[in-house]
């Protein structure tokens, strides 16, 4: 602690530090986890702001160059259809990041609610949702999504649906163990020995206690969404061509890597850069939040 | 004391029974227990760890975890509220407005991610539904109140910024905020030095002769007991086994146990070698135990001790005890 404080003397006094402000601190001396950020930011910047940029557009067919090498025209070459890769990653990236960003979120929603009425009810209510949970757990995730494609239809909303419905699962056992541990401290006593109701209890003093492991473990679920995605992707069961997402163009340049490694390299390499920097960002940030373990 | 319902008592609990059901069988926690609270008075509740103090508050304030716990039958009178019936909205009401609760370890019972301020504004925001900006104004003068200097400033600290003894006084400040009838104070110096100690102790005492706060004072320790309160009861497996004043309980303990307390606090200037223990451990809770808890350790007990119940019967004027050959007349 004495370090922290020795490090950012530039605090003033009168405000108090938070633990999220010493968390800030610490996060900012973490050279790695920056890194993962400003690539992260970098590499969405690129495929938010890029497509309005790009001369060319994700589905304009150029058979006169077809499955042409990097050039000054197109920096990461042109796939069999004559399409611009550079321009293809940027919407793809769209697409990727996005169904991560919207299933993380969609599983920080209903596994904090769900994890915290699970954890704090406990007893009875809480076996019976934990089993809930195990047996959603159970269910082979591939068959699941080609069920949900089969009588809703593919569409991107589902993609992003049905992610978010298999990454919360964790998410609420997460955040129920966290609970759990809580709810028997002694603030949380003292709180309800000053007359707090439940509800209050649980959205003043549970919830922003949670945060931080959910904070760390939501950096995590972005990459693992977006993994999940290239796989559907991949499979066939993701985005549909001409449309495109990073798994469907990986696929496209598995198919043709011996001929045309470009459009395998290009995909690939911003889909991992993407995973690696959000799972530097991940550690850094678990590192910040939870000082003691990372003096292991 | 008188065991019927005492009207004029502040709070009032009578035959309160608590029990865990736990795994290895039932654990009998406080067995029988009444007393009464006046209006203003320093009540200790003296004990060793395991002897009830604790739960038998805990389960006057509804903060018993249920399950494993059990308030198996027994009443609790505040004013015309019977606090181990009343539904958990009028135990929200009565909870931080008419008892305020100190907890022991001052380290954990302040939530590390909220400022202070907004801690210490709670119970005024909920029980008294006032502007935040004059919540405020009462809870900077709440910390002066109890010794925290430029409470201005501090009020916007996290409670890690904070000493042990500093959060001990916030715990305080923010207990007596809304001015309770009640304060209970569990075990409120046990995690704290000495020196600090006597701080905390002085600060409750003056803020209770200022607010004319009745205080439940639940502690292991006989020398805090003498100088802070008015009316000591000594807990023994989960019974009261001697009530009295505190000056008539340490001139003349009438139990065997009391007594055997007293010899176990050591003299600084005395010069015998060892200190007086005593012999034998607490009894097993597990199992309801008949006649007298104390009885396989006490060196006065008869036959009669372990077969006919126990009772809490007045010797001497406001001192009553369990022992039955004391209300026999047969020790002295």
């Amino acid at each position: 602690m004495a370090k922290e404080i020795t490090s950012t003397a530039d605090l003033s006094l009168e405000s108090g530090t938070s633990l999220w402000r010493d968390a800030y601190y610490r996060l900012k001396q973490n050279k790695l986890a920056l890194f993962g950020l400003y690539v992260f930011v970098a590499i969405g910047l690129f495929s938010l702001i890029g497509p309005w940029i790009s001369p060319h557009t994700y589905d304009a067919q150029d058979l006169d160059l077809v499955s042409r090498p990097p050039s000054m025209e197109h920096w990461m070459g042109t796939d069999n259809l004559g399409r611009d890769v550079c321009t293809r990653i940027m919407y793809g990236g769209r697409i990727s990041i996005g169904v991560g960003l919207a299933a993380t979120l969609v599983s920080l929603v209903i596994g904090i609610l769900y994890g915290t009425v699970s954890g704090f009810a406990g007893g009875k209510t809480d076996t019976a949702m934990m089993r809930v949970v195990d047996i959603l757990y159970a269910l082979p995730f591939t068959v699941f999504v080609i069920i949900l494609m089969v009588v809703f239809g593919r569409n991107i909303v589902l993609l992003f649906v049905a992610i978010g419905a298999v990454e919360w699962l964790t998410m609420a056992r997460i955040v129920r163990g966290q609970v759990l541990s809580l709810r028997k401290l002694e603030f949380i006593e003292a709180a309800t020995a000053l007359g707090l109701s439940r509800t209050r209890i649980i959205l003043r003093h549970i919830i922003p206690s949670v945060l931080g492991p959910v904070i760390v473990y939501s950096t995590l679920t972005i990459p693992s969404a977006m993994l999940l995605e290239a796989v559907l992707s991949f499979l066939g069961l993701g985005v549909q061509p001409p449309m495109s997402s990073w798994g469907l163009l990986i696929k496209d340049g598995a198919e043709m890597m011996e001929v045309y490694p470009w459009l395998l390299i290009f995909p690939a390499l911003f889909f991992s850069t993407t995973l690696f920097s959000l799972n530097f960002l991940g550690d850094g940030l678990r590192d910040a939040l939870d000082p003691q373990s990372a003096n292991n | 004391m008188s065991l019927g319902n005492n009207k004029e008592a502040l709070l009032s609990v009578r035959n309160l029974n608590v029990r865990f059901h736990t795994r290895n069988g039932i654990v009998h926690a406080v067995n029988n227990l009444s007393f009464d609270l006046n209006k203003g008075e320093a009540l200790g509740i003296v004990g060793e760890s395991g002897s009830g103090k604790s739960v038998s508050c805990y389960s006057i304030m509804g903060l018993l975890p249920q399950p494993p716990g059990r308030i198996e039958s027994g009443e609790a009178w505040l004013g015309n509220v019977d606090l181990l019936k009343a539904s958990s909205k009028q135990l929200q009401s009565i909870r931080g407005k008419r008892i305020g609760m100190i907890f022991q370890d001052p380290m954990t019972s302040l939530n590390p991610y909220l400022r202070v301020s907004t801690q210490l504004i709670e119970p005024l925001l909920i029980h008294e539904r006032i502007p935040k900006k004059e919540a405020r104004k009462r809870a900077i003068q709440a910390l002066e109140e109890v010794g925290i200097h430029d409470a201005s400033k501090r009020i916007d600290y996290y409670p890690h910024e904070f000493s042990g003894g500093m959060r001990q006084r916030v715990m305080i400040a923010m207990a007596l905020i809304t001015e309770p009838e009640i304060l209970i104070a569990d075990e409120p110096t046990t995690a704290l030095d000495v020196t600090v100690q006597a701080q905390i102790l002085d600060i409750i005492q003056t803020r209770r002769e200022k607010l004319g706060t009745a205080v439940i004072f639940i502690t292991h320790d006989l020398a805090v007991v003498a100088g802070f309160c008015n009316r000591v009861n000594v807990m023994y497996a989960g019974r009261i086994i001697e009530s009295a004043p505190t000056e008539t309980l340490f001139r003349t303990p009438k139990h065997p146990y009391t007594r055997a307390l007293q010899q176990s606090i050591p003299a600084l200037h005395s010069k015998e070698s060892a200190l007086y223990t005593i012999p034998g451990s607490p009894p097993n809770l597990y199992q309801d135990i008949k006649g007298c808890p104390f009885a396989p350790r006490c060196e006065y007990a008869t036959d009669a001790c372990t077969t006919e119940s126990m009772v809490l019967e007045a010797v001497n004027k406001g001192q009553s005890t369990a022992c039955l050959r004391e209300q026999r007349g047969e020790l002295s």
